[in-house]
């Protein structure tokens, strides 16, 4: 290609012509038939086939119904004396005995209706499952023996799977589950629970117009506060999802990316100057800059992540740090760049009326460079809003570590799918403003 | 932070309007002046924050900054006959690494590619798809390839295809946006000629539009090659494979084994600095040497 360019067209015979045009149409054919060989090799040597073998479905289906449904415990252990009713089986949200939803019926024999029509109740020494469309099961549980009762003439359902110390029962929208030590029904529900309140809250379980009227004009539920407030500091304080950490999480991410980006921008710009040609003072110290750059360039976020988090312990300083010590290289590099592309007239003519340097910098050199570097640093900003997250997850601050958590535990999925919403729009909006902002400084 | 010269003065005979320049001079040094307090207020008190809820506070922790490099180049510098050894037991791991970077940046580039055509306005075959699919491009461009891959990494087990798929997405969102901008400033004029003679929508997009484009995708596919490797190191960190995952391993076998913990290093950023230069060398071969402007 370059040769084209080069050599005057006219000195090029047919023959050569014909026989650039066969080599490239060889190329364009050959790079294909690489790419398709590199990605078969690709596929053994990442074990592709043998993903299904370790894939596990079932974690997916855990998944995906976390993402948009929870259910609720309703458990009787036998160590434990009464009823235990609880979202997700956490202490936090369990409800008090008498709060009780209206689906769980307290008593000597606790009866729990389930969506599709079918009813479980726990008996003495066992459990009778009245199944919609099927008819009535008993479990009885004998010591440490549990033994199932079809209805009369009935096969054993797929459902259905039992041994003698274990009884699994799966309905559509709940579960039910005997061992020798306890007696479990799950009653999953559409939705993320106790979202706004949780259960320790005086306002969970009420309508929206019954909190509107609360709001506005039904007297105080606290003498010290208007409902209003109590409102959103119930909210702020659900225990359940944790919004104020949340948000106190996410304003630790963008304060990493803000401080990160704005600090090394603001290292890097005089040092730009030192390492620029046009600028530098001596050929040493621009070479020995730019091998600096160069340096804290290549030394990835990672390998500064795990540096500094030695020096500094985990958080936000050390994941702004990381930022700001990849981003000094960058920046030092590119301003630099764009200090030796700019038009020496402007500085010579500020130069001729016998300004100095500084001002010369000033007036004839900034002017040309500040659109370039703003808008760079802002194209950093929303780029190390996503860094931040990483290196979040990896020094431990802001959502990136809430993030880690919540998957770790392996079943708070609906709070993972929380924060990936979150993290997206956060990004989104980091895109957003670094758009508006390089739209309304920098015309042009 | 003001962006150009203050506009030359008028002469003298206008006062009206030397007054009104004046006006205008000192609100916009007002708004200057304003926004740098703003910044500096906010760097000041953010800086603060960071530090108060750090585990360490930036003082103390400063001290003992080169603590740690020290500890591993000293345990290295005692055990350098270990070090070659340590460097080709690694470079399996760096190789999966460097794999899995080039793996998503071919699969996210052919994607990019697909979705940047189908959403340039111009090129677009059905029109009613460009904004869905823009907003699709910015979902997948704003989610941190670390997302999906602790999820994929759940779901599928550890290994690098969590971290391919993962970073493909990332990939083809981001170099979507990008393509399809090069896209959008693509000139007609061959397409037009292309549709002249009656070619179909893949013939013009093939023959008119992949010439031109050509040099700048493979650019930004380049560039975006880099990024994946640093990226694709970081989720081994997290599980994924590759050389990320040896990184964290040797760092939990702690003193003593530090001599391998340098190895790593050293391959890591000697891989980031061969490739970023390579890479640097080619885009400017291709964007300067490869279209007439």
């Amino acid at each position: 290609m370059t040769a084209l360019a080069t050599t005057p067209a006219l000195l090029l015979t047919r023959a050569e012509i014909c026989r650039r045009l066969a080599r490239r149409r060889a190329l364009l054919l050959a790079a294909p038939v690489v790419l398709l060989v590199y990605l078969t090799t690709i596929f053994f040597s990442f074990d592709l086939p043998g993903i299904a073998a370790r894939m596990r479905p079932e974690n997916a289906a855990v998944l995906l119904g976390d993402f948009w449904s929870f259910k609720t415990h309703v458990t009787l252990d036998r160590r434990k004396p009464g009823l235990d009713v609880a979202i997700e089986g956490e202490a936090k949200g369990r409800y008090a005995p008498a709060q009780f939803p209206g689906w769980v019926r307290d008593g000597a024999e606790p009866r729990i209706d389930l969506p599709d029509g079918s009813r479980v109740t726990y008996v003495a020494q066992g459990a009778v499952i009245e199944r919609a469309g099927f008819g009535v099961i008993r479990v009885s549980r004998d010591g440490r023996q549990i033994a199932v009762t079809l209805p009369e003439g009935a096969a054993n359902p797929d459902w259905l799977s039992a041994s003698a110390t274990r009884v699994d029962i799966r309905g559509p929208w709940w579960r039910f589950s005997m061992t020798p030590a306890r007696t479990e029904t799950l009653r999953y529900e559409p939705g993320w629970e106790l979202f706004f309140f949780d259960l320790q809250s005086p306002f969970h379980g009420k309508s929206a117009a019954e909190l509107a009227a609360l709001a506005l004009w039904q007297p105080r539920l606290e003498p010290e506060r208007s409902n209003l407030a109590a409102m959103a500091a119930d909210i702020w304080q659900n225990r359940m999802w944790r919004h104020g950490d949340v948000a106190w999480a996410l304003g630790e991410t963008v304060l990493m990316a803000f401080l990160g980006t704005f600090g090394a921008a603001l290292i890097a710009f005089p040092l730009a100057f030192l390492a620029a040609s046009n600028f530098s003072p001596g050929r040493l110290i621009r070479l020995g800059l730019r091998r600096i750059f160069d340096l804290f360039r290549g030394i990835d976020g990672l390998i500064w992540t795990v540096i500094l988090s030695r020096a500094f312990g985990p958080g936000p300083l050390t994941g702004a740090l990381a930022i700001l010590l990849t981003d000094t290289g960058t920046f030092g590099k590119t301003f630099s760049e764009a200090l030796e592309n700019i038009d020496e007239k402007q500085r010579e003519g500020i130069a001729s009326t016998g300004a100095p340097a500084v001002a010369q910098a000033r007036f004839g050199v900034v002017p040309q460079v500040a659109p370039v570097i703003l808008s760079q640093v802002l194209y950093y900003l929303e780029s190390n809003t996503r860094s931040a997250t990483v290196i979040g997850a990896l020094v431990g601050g802001g959502i990136g570590l809430l993030l880690t958590q919540a998957i770790q535990t392996q079943k708070d999925w609906e709070e993972v799918s929380y924060y990936i919403v979150l993290i997206t729009l956060m990004v989104m909006a980091m895109d957003s403003l670094s758009a508006w902002l390089r739209a309304r400084f920098i015309k042009g | 932070m003001t962006a150009s010269p203050p506009p030359t003065a008028p002469p003298p005979t206008a006062p009206p309007m030397t007054a009104a320049y004046l006006a205008l001079v000192r609100r916009r040094r007002l708004y200057g002046t304003l926004i740098g307090v703003l910044f500096v207020v906010l760097m000041a008190s953010g800086w603060r924050t960071a530090d108060a809820r750090n585990a360490g506070s930036f003082f103390d922790g400063i001290a003992h900054v080169a603590d740690f490099p020290i500890e591993i180049l000293s345990e290295a510098a005692r055990d350098w006959a270990n070090l070659p050894g340590y460097l080709r037991q690694y470079l399996p791991s760096l190789i999966e690494t460097l794999n899995i970077a080039a793996v998503s940046t071919v699969l996210g580039g052919l994607l990019a590619a697909v979705l940047a055509v189908l959403s340039a306005r111009a090129l677009a075959p059905l029109p009613w798809l460009v904004v869905p699919i823009r907003r699709s491009m910015d979902v997948m461009r704003a989610m941190p390839e670390i997302v999906i891959a602790l999820v994929l990494i759940f779901l599928l087990g550890g290994g690098p295809v969590p971290a391919m798929i993962a970073i493909t997405l990332h990939t083809a969102g981001a170099l979507g946006k990008l393509f399809s901008e090069v896209a959008e400033n693509a000139d007609l004029k061959p397409v037009e000629g292309l549709a002249s003679v009656g070619a179909g929508w893949l013939a013009r997009i093939w023959f008119a539009v992949g010439p031109q484009v050509a040099p700048n995708w493979s650019s930004y596919a380049l560039l975006r090659f880099e990024i994946n490797i640093r990226a694709s190191a970081i989720l081994g960190f997290v599980g994924a494979g590759g050389i990320g995952y040896d990184l964290r391993t040797t760092l939990q076998w702690g003193q003593g084994r530090y001599d391998q913990v340098v190895a790593i290093f050293a391959l890591l950023f000697l891989t980031i600095v061969l490739v970023d230069h390579l890479s640097d060398r080619a885009r400017a071969r291709l964007v300067q040497g490869g279209r007439p402007a």
